[in-house]
């Protein structure tokens, strides 16, 4: 298996050790990784606030860098979203169509590799005793249809999921919708915070997500924990010891 | 809404949306209670029958009558008025107006009851009577409420959702003296006395309307309190307000329909009431109007036709399925956006019917999470119409110079991978608080969270000195 590892722009700049743990976790699965240098943005931002000029440039610098690549695999449910379920309505011809479809067939979340094409589900018992929150990012859920994957995952480690009412609801994050109506984006991250179980972490697959809950959090001097999921899942693997994931 | 709320129009949404959040938090926790529990009643409800059946057949035959709306609504035309129907066509709210006012005058109105109606609502039809001297009575038990307290519906099948019952109570106390501690039954059955009066002196009945089945000729409504039966059967005269995207090809739809809809919006296997109306009281009957008029009301509905993405929205039941699953939704109730549409479908149908400039910034009351889609009883694609109207703003050069620049710079940046990771370098170690004024995406951000931080190397950084 050859994977090459799309981190992201958030993954890079603040998700950086998850993304390395990422690296970690597909090489212990048997993956070879690499990391194309010329990756950039994937286009969501762009895309989702109706800029779908500037978005169709950055998906085709996004199908071109990763032409050869035999996985794709991204730390992200929404930006893998954004390529597997986008790309191809977003075409303006009929090649850069096949090129989109062609980049969507090979491209995955990082948990869904793990679960449905390494076939892994067993990673090792690093997070037992651990009570865990798993956060549904929108897309990862709906774009993807990842929802069982990651909940395996951690429960394979020896984490206890804990049931959260609003597991499934959004976070209020949406990209540039946090900033275009911080104001709502805080109150529905406030209903997350308010509906959170007593647990040690909270997790998801998507940097976003964690970036809003844990900025409003902070905002509240609310003392909850979050970290992506690519570092749980590692210190599941590697144990307490593992080198720590940021965020 | 309080006195000193921001003004009610599409415009003004991020103020109001802010102003609910912070003066009426009462308001968050009404709607967000009856959502939550409107939306589970309808997961329930969902799950008992082949629902994702149910809905693609809905989505192709209300798909279907929209692609022959010419043929369908001529049909329509022709089974009404063989059945003794008063056919009007209007393609504003004046012309309705028109229809109303002389109906009013023929038959010396007075009073008139109405059951309710969002098109109604769409088209200020209490105010219109209101300048005729005629009395408008809303006669479901909501829109009662907010009749009294004069305020606009904020949700599409329950118009008082955000308000309490202790609200209720209060309001019911003052205006028909009711005691204060007064049980929702006891509250309902006030009314309900009040409401009876009303019925039997009104002239006039003023519903809207379901569907319209166009073989038959049939006004189909679905109801729970039996107000809309009086109020299409009691008073000498009928108006039904209908939109011309309400129509369906046969009778036999409605089947399929009436349930999906009721399902989809309370959670019911039905309506308690569907009132199926084929025209005027005839000869052997025994109630029932003399002079049924139904008008068929355009009111901006083919400007949405003719969009080539944005019509799949004028295949909503107005079931509210949507608002009730929306997060955004939840946080403010329908106020906030404005206007007689709220939630996921308003934000989609408001710029067709009002015009994109009047409409916005709804469009983007988003955060594209796309639960809306996942209920919708005829798979509208709210998220994909939710980025058509933001494209169209964009085309149309409606965003800020700001935010065009930047996203062409953005793109021109990720086109150029040195340049990409260096600039991205730059915005991790900004200082967020200090930038806002420069870069308003991050003043919105810090407004109410902290700045993320940043990790101490980029992923680059430490791929290239080698990850073990």
């Amino acid at each position: 298996m050859r994977v090459a590892l799309f981190v992201t722009c958030l993954g890079d700049q603040f998700f950086a050790e998850a993304c390395a743990d990422a690296v970690r976790l597909l090489r212990h699965v048997g993956a070879e990784v690499s990391f194309p240098t010329d990756q950039t943005c994937c286009g969501q931002p762009a895309f989702n606030s109706g800029h779908r000029r500037e978005a169709l440039r950055m998906m085709r610098h996004t199908t071109q860098v990763f032409a050869d690549a035999e996985y794709v695999v991204l730390p992200s449910g929404s930006c893998a979203g954004m390529v597997r379920s986008m790309y191809s309505g977003l075409s303006d011809t009929d090649e850069a169509r096949a090129a989109a479809e062609d980049l969507a067939a090979r491209t995955y979340e990082l948990s869904e590799f793990l679960v449905s094409v390494a076939d892994c589900e067993e990673l090792g018992d690093g997070l037992t005793g651990h009570r865990v929150a798993y956060h549904h990012g929108c897309h990862a859920l709906r774009e993807l249809g990842v929802s069982d994957q990651p909940v395996t995952l951690l429960r394979s480690c020896g984490a206890e999921v804990i049931e959260w009412s609003a597991d499934r609801e959004c976070c209020g994050f949406g990209g540039t919708f946090s900033a275009k109506l911080p104001e709502v984006s805080a109150a529905m991250a406030d209903h997350k915070l308010d509906t959170l179980p007593d647990v040690d972490v909270v997790t998801s697959a998507d940097g976003g997500c964690l970036l809003q809950l844990s900025g409003r959090a902070g905002r509240r001097e609310l003392p909850v924990p979050f970290r992506h999921l690519a570092s749980l899942l590692w210190q599941g693997v590697a144990g307490a010891e593992a080198p720590r994931g940021s965020a | 809404m309080t006195g000193s709320s921001p003004e009610y129009r599409p415009g003004a949404y991020r103020e109001a949306a802010a102003h609910s959040l912070r003066e009426t938090p009462m308001v968050r926790d009404s709607v967000g209670s009856a959502t939550r529990t409107f939306d589970s009643l309808r997961a329930h409800a969902y799950a008992d029958v082949e629902s994702d059946r149910w809905r693609d057949w809905a989505r192709d035959v209300k798909g279907h009558a929209l692609t022959h709306l010419d043929q369908y609504l001529e049909q329509a035309e022709r089974s009404l008025v063989r059945n003794g129907v008063h056919v009007h066509w209007a393609a504003t709210a004046e012309d309705v107006h028109r229809v109303i006012a002389k109906v009013v005058e023929t038959h010396g109105v007075r009073t008139v009851v109405k059951s309710k109606s969002m098109l109604s609502e769409e088209l200020d039809v209490n105010a219109h009577l209101e300048s005729l001297g005629v009395r408008p009575v809303e006669t479901d038990l909501g829109e009662y409420i907010i009749q009294l307290l004069d305020e606009p519906p904020s949700h599409i099948v329950g118009p008082a959702i955000h308000r309490s019952l202790d609200d209720c109570r209060v309001l019911f106390h003052e205006r028909l003296g009711t005691p204060l501690d007064s049980e929702p039954d006891e509250l309902a059955a006030a009314a309900r006395a009040a409401l009876r009066e009303d019925f039997l002196s009104a002239d006039l009945g003023i519903s809207g309307g379901n569907f319209l089945a166009a073989d038959t000729g049939t006004v189909a409504l679905i109801e729970n309190e039996g107000n809309i039966r009086l109020t299409t059967s009691v008073p000498r005269v009928h108006v039904a307000l209908v939109g011309i995207e309400k129509v369906v090809p046969r009778f036999e739809d409605l089947a399929g329909l009436l349930q999906l809809t009721a399902r989809a919006a309370t959670g019911q296997p039905i309506g308690l009431f569907v009132s199926l109306i084929q025209g005027p009281r005839t000869g052997d009957e025994v109630d029932g109007p003399e002079e049924v008029h139904v008008v068929l009301v355009d009111n901006g509905r083919t400007t949405l036709f003719e969009d080539d993405v944005a019509w799949e929205a004028l295949r909503c039941v107005r079931c509210g399925a949507c608002l009730n699953i929306c997060p955004v939704y939840r946080q403010t109730g329908g106020h906030a956006y404005g206007w007689t549409y709220s939630g996921p479908i308003g934000a989609i149908i408001s710029p067709g019917l009002l015009g994109l400039d009047r409409a916005l910034p709804l469009p983007h009351a988003s955060s594209l999470c796309g639960a809306c889609t996942d209920v919708c009883p005829v798979r509208i694609p709210i998220p994909e119409l939710l980025i058509h109207w933001r494209e169209r703003t964009v085309d149309e050069g409606r965003n800020s110079t700001a935010e065009r620049l930047g996203m062409k710079a953005y793109a021109g940046l990720a086109e150029r991978p040195g340049a990409f990771s260096a600039a991205a370098s730059a915005l991790r170690w900004t200082p967020w608080r200090a930038a806002g004024r420069a870069l308003p995406v991050l003043s919105g951000w810090v407004q109410e969270r902290d700045a993320p931080s940043p990790s101490p190397r980029s992923f680059r950084d430490l791929w290239r000195e080698g990850i073990e």
